[in-house]
């Protein structure tokens, strides 16, 4: 099967093998094969970069000053030299020719194969912005790479690197303690989202900034621009960053150019089989340039096993690649980051999740079938490497299931393995609960006075009343000590937290937390993204605690508040426009009247909240009924929210014979200042003109009934599933008192009731003196609350379907594709 | 030939935790899911229940909560979870350098 267009070296008979890439793929696999057979092959290296085969993912300490090229060399010259391998470096390969059996290298080299290896790796994806090719744009692969990024960060300056994945990050790091100022774009919403869950991006994220980095997530780049030199980056929302450097790690892509020049199979990478043999039998590619079995890779350890199995059969024991689950770690000091495995959950997979929010940890191991199938840790790594082994030997790990979060060391330590025994073996001057410095002697001897529920634990000696990562171990104890006595306490806001609505309020404002992750890292949720209950309760309460800065997650709302309508049970859509106090008029009339006939609207319906709905609205249709109500002058009734809903009126002193003040002018005037607002749920108010009371005010959650001397204010109404008369709150004088009663009342009511929680069944939680005594003896105080009002209404007074009319969140409206069968069905 | 996966768009134009839809005319649109890890799955937007769109759910975890009675359904077996029973056909999908590709033959029942 000889072919050899140019002379072998006299009297060497071995088949020649020529390798296409001097990097890790391609130097490993000859090791291996010199391990299996040193004397069958002739081996010469042809490599494009102009040096020895160093080890790629150290790159990263060398940028950080941690290592120096040296010592990050696998194999020296003296490696090639011993083994009789031809290197020669600096000079890449540009044609195969696989009839002649022949490589041709830029220098004009031609030299003829028995068996070729392609191992080229990949090459940085590039995204196609204006500007990418300006000096100082630049990726991070190699080591001619790193070294413009150290020349860069000697002069000094800013350095934004687009791409907040593995390498990004690294990168980031590198250049931030060579002392530049460091911005990471990233367009997802959470950093390397492909190894890490949003927990752990998120605790990523707080310590990258702690350290000086600014992190830019959901950040779409525009473009770089520059002189002569890259200045700056532009993002498509218009932000601009300042930049003498931009390192984009977006991405790799195989290096196949190559081999689909020669004709090869290609596919996303170079296609071969389990033996590493490409559509050519005398070709054979390894490493990061291939595709097998659809996969491609990013990863070493992966290559590893590839170059064992081309090693073998080459060597005519064929083995065979099966590919393996990887693991990832984050190479930057101090940051422990540990994923493997697959961690989206799915059918029949359980988490369990360990939270310490006073050391910084986050654990998420995925359990499907008794067996790991996912890890992801933060802040505490050390475990990894074990949970790693226990997924990829799909070991049962039934018997130490509930021991297994804590670790290798109480898990496995026999004795220790019931968590229960470990908690009873504690001496009585174990700390239990860090936050409160409480002691398990202390906890005990506080149960056995009578605190026989977490409740009255955390409420008497104040054991896990803080972060409550300690609620478990207080529980154990309150099951040890009592047995079955113990008292079930509080409801819980729901399965993904041992704490009840009232306490995460507090926290979230006593900690000044500002996000859903961070509420969830620091009061230790036992779910990775929470659920349908405490999600939309979350958003609420963060949107509540932090007006004008809390962006709004539309993932953690209701159909109907993300979509500003109301769903029907069909899926189409209702809308309701304000018509303020129930006013409307011949152009808000026929305005409506248009929409109903444009968009074929089956019905229109008057609603027991004085206004109009149209039916049957499609989602696609929503922002156009919009752009034509707002065109009218008309906005949003929220009759889709837990919001202000509407202002019943009656008509009032202005033409009702009984009529003692304006009801209808006063509710419009509050309808304009209250609407907008988000609440714990929804909320209705009606104005009536007389104590005979038309408006139906004694069954609305604010309600005020005018009389001679002034207005009588109702509060804690309801008409609903169980009709509650109001309780009278006070009575004032003027409108103005009025109107400032009812900004302070619903400031409380927002602050305070639990979410889902309308303002009848707090009212009847709380006390109606509670209430009183809030907002009647002390002026300040009442002041105070309606300008909390006040100022979170300046930020939700805007129109939500006029943002959706201007093109915001488009994607809730438009289907992604469409498409229409066609006959080849039949 | 027609080849058997229709690409439908890009990943990252589904919002992460939320949804889009894929109309086909004549039968149920198809929910396309993206999970908080990134994870696609598509599913008839019809929920076991009394067909409640899907797509407009709550999503959290591998599963999706239907926004008219709040059923939990399972985005890869279309199961529904806990004490209900049920199950929404599953559309079979995957992601293909950041394309998303859902099963032809699936998509054409839904029509049919
Ligand atoms: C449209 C309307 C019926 C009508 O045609 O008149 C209506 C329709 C719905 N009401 Fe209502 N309610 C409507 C006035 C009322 C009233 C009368 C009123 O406001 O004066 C009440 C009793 C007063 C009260 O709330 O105290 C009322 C008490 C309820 C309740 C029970 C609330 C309670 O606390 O007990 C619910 C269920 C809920 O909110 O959980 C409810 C829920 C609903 C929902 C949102 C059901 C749902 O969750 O999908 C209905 C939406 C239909 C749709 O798609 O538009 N609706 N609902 C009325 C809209 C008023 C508006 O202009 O915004
Ligand atoms: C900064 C950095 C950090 C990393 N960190 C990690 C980590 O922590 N963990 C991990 O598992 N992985 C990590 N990786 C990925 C890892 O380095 C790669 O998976 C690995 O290097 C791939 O090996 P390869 O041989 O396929 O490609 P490479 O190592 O890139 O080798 C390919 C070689 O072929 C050469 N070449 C290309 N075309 C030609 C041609 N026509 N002629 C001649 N030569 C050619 C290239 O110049 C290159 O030297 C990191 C990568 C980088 C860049
Ligand atoms: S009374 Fe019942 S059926 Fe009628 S609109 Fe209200 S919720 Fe729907
Ligand atoms: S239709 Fe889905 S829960 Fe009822």
């Amino acid at each position: 099967m000889k072919h050899e267009p140019i002379p072998r070296p006299a009297g060497d008979t071995r088949d020649h093998l020529i390798v296409i890439g001097n990097g890790m793929a391609g130097c490993r696999a000859v090791e291996e094969l010199l391990a299996r057979d040193p004397a069958r092959y002739r081996v010469t290296i042809f490599g494009a970069e102009p040096l020895v085969n160093y080890n790629r993912i150290m790159l990263s300490p060398v940028l950080a000053g941690e290592k120096t090229f040296d010592e990050i060399v696998i194999n020296g010259r003296d490696w090639y030299d011993g083994n009789g391998i031809t290197l020669v470096s600096g000079d890449p390969i540009i044609a195969i020719d696989r009839d002649a059996r022949t490589v041709t290298a830029r220098s004009g080299i031609v030299m003829g194969y028995d068996r070729l290896l392609i191992a080229t790796g990949s090459d940085p994806f590039i995204i196609p912005v204006p500007g990418k090719d300006l000096p100082g744009v630049i990726s991070f692969r190699d080591m001619k790479d790193v070294e413009h990024m150290l020349a860069a960060a000697n002069r000094g300056g800013s350095a934004v690197v687009i791409g907040g994945g593995l390498l990004g990050l690294e990168a980031a790091h590198g250049l931030s303690l060579r002392g530049m100022k460091v911005t990471v774009l990233h367009i997802m919403p959470t950093l390397m989202e492909r190894q890490l869950d949003e927990a752990a991006g998120w605790l990523l994220k707080t310590a990258l900034e702690a350290r000086g980095q600014t992190i830019l997530t959901g950040a779409d780049t525009a473009a770089i621009v520059g002189e002569h030199h890259v200045e700056a980056v532009h993002l498509k929302d218009g932000t601009v960053i300042p930049a003498d450097l931009v390192v984009m790690a977006v991405g790799i892509r195989p290096s196949v150019a190559l081999a689909r020049e020669a004709g090869l199979d290609v596919g996303r990478g170079i296609r071969v089989d389990d033996h590493m043999v490409t559509s050519d039998p005398a070709v054979l590619a390894v490493g990061e340039c291939v595709e097998h079995d659809g996969q491609v890779y990013g990863l070493v350890a992966p290559l590893w096993d590839m170059c064992r199995a081309l090693a073998d059969g080459l060597t005519d024991a064929p083995s065979g690649y099966r590919p393996a689950a990887t693991s990832t770690k984050l190479k930057v000091a101090g940051l422990d980051v540990f994923s493997a495995g697959d961690f989206s959950g799915g059918d029949g997979a359980e988490d369990i999740v360990l939270r310490d929010a006073s050391r910084g940890i986050y654990k998420r191991l995925v359990v499907k079938d008794d067996r790991i199938v996912g890890a992801v840790l933060y802040g505490d790594t050390a475990d990894g490497g074990w949970y790693f082994d226990l997924l990829r030997r799909g070991d049962s790990v039934a018997a130490i299931r509930d021991a297994l979060i804590f670790g290798q060391a109480f898990a496995s330590g026999g004795g220790v393995a019931d968590p229960k025994a470990a908690v009873a073996a504690l001496s009585d001057t174990a700390e239990i609960c860090g936050c409160n410095g409480v002691t398990k002697g202390q906890i005990v001897s506080c149960i056995a006075k009578g605190a026989h529920s977490l409740d009255t634990v955390r409420a008497t000696c104040k054991a896990s009343a803080s972060c409550g990562s300690c609620t478990g171990l207080v529980e154990t104890l309150l099951a040890l000590t009592l047995g079955d006595e113990v008292e079930a306490g509080p409801k819980t806001m729901c399965k993904c937290t041992s704490f009840g609505h009232d306490d995460v309020r507090r926290e979230i404002v006593a900690q000044g937390m500002r996000s859903i992750p961070e509420v969830m890292q620091r009061l230790h949720w036992s779910t990775p993204d929470g659920c349908s209950s405490c999600r939309p309760a979350l958003n609420y309460y963060l949107l509540c605690a932090l007006p004008g800065e809390y962006v709004d997650d539309q993932q953690s709302r209701f159909v109907n508040e993300r979509l500003h309508a109301n769903i029907q049970k069909d899926g189409t859509y209702s809308v309701v426009p304000r018509m303020w106090g129930g006013l409307t008029s011949p152009k808000e009339l026929r305005a409506i009247a248009d929409v109903v006939e444009k968009f074929d609207a089956p019905m229109v319906k008057v609603t027991g909240g004085q206004r109009l709905d149209i039916f049957g609205i499609r989602k696609e249709d929503l922002p156009a009924v919009w752009a034509d109500l707002n065109a009218a002058g008309m906005v949003s009734g929220h009759a889709y929210g837990k919001s202000l809903r509407t202002v019943k009126t009656c008509v009032g002193s202005e033409w009702c014979r009984f009529g003692t003040q304006d009801s209808t002018g006063l509710g419009v005037r509050i309808e304009r200042a209250t609407w907008g607002s988000w609440m714990p749920h929804k909320f209705k108010i009606a104005v009536s003109g007389c104590p005979r009371n038309c408006a139906e005010a004694t069954i609305k959650d604010f309600g005020i009934v005018c009389v001679d001397s002034g207005y009588e204010l109702h509060v804690g109404g309801n008409g609903g599933i169980k009709v509650r008369v109001t309780d009278l709150l006070c009575k004032v004088a003027t409108e103005a008192e009025a109107m400032e009663m009812c900004a302070a009342f619903i400031q409380l009511y927002r602050e305070e009731a639990r979410y889902l929680e309308r303002t009848a069944p707090w009212i009847e939680r709380v006390g109606l003196a509670y209430v009183q005594s809030r907002l009647l003896p002390d002026v300040q105080a009442r002041a105070d609350l309606a300008a909390r009002f006040v100022y979170s209404q300046s930020f939700s007074q805007d129109d939500p379907w006029a943002a959706r009319v201007a093109g915001a969140e488009r994607e809730h409206h438009a289907p992604m594709a469409r498409f229409q069968p066609v006959g080849e069905m039949a | 030939m027609i080849g058997e996966w229709l690409d439908i768009g890009w990943a990252d134009e589904i919002p992460v935790r939320g949804s889009r839809t894929v109309r086909v005319e004549g039968g149920d649109d198809i929910a396309v899911f993206r999970t908080g890890e990134g994870k696609v799955f598509a599913l008839l937007d019809r929920c076991p229940h009394k067909h409640g769109r899907l797509s407009q759910g709550i999503v959290h975890g591998g599963a999706v909560a239907c926004p008219l009675h709040n059923w939990r359904i399972s985005l890869s077996t279309g199961e529904a979870l806990g004490e209900d029973k049920g199950c929404t056909p599953v559309v079979p999908v995957k992601v293909s350098g950041g394309r998303v590709l859902i099963c032809r033959a699936s998509t054409l029942k839904a029509a049919a």
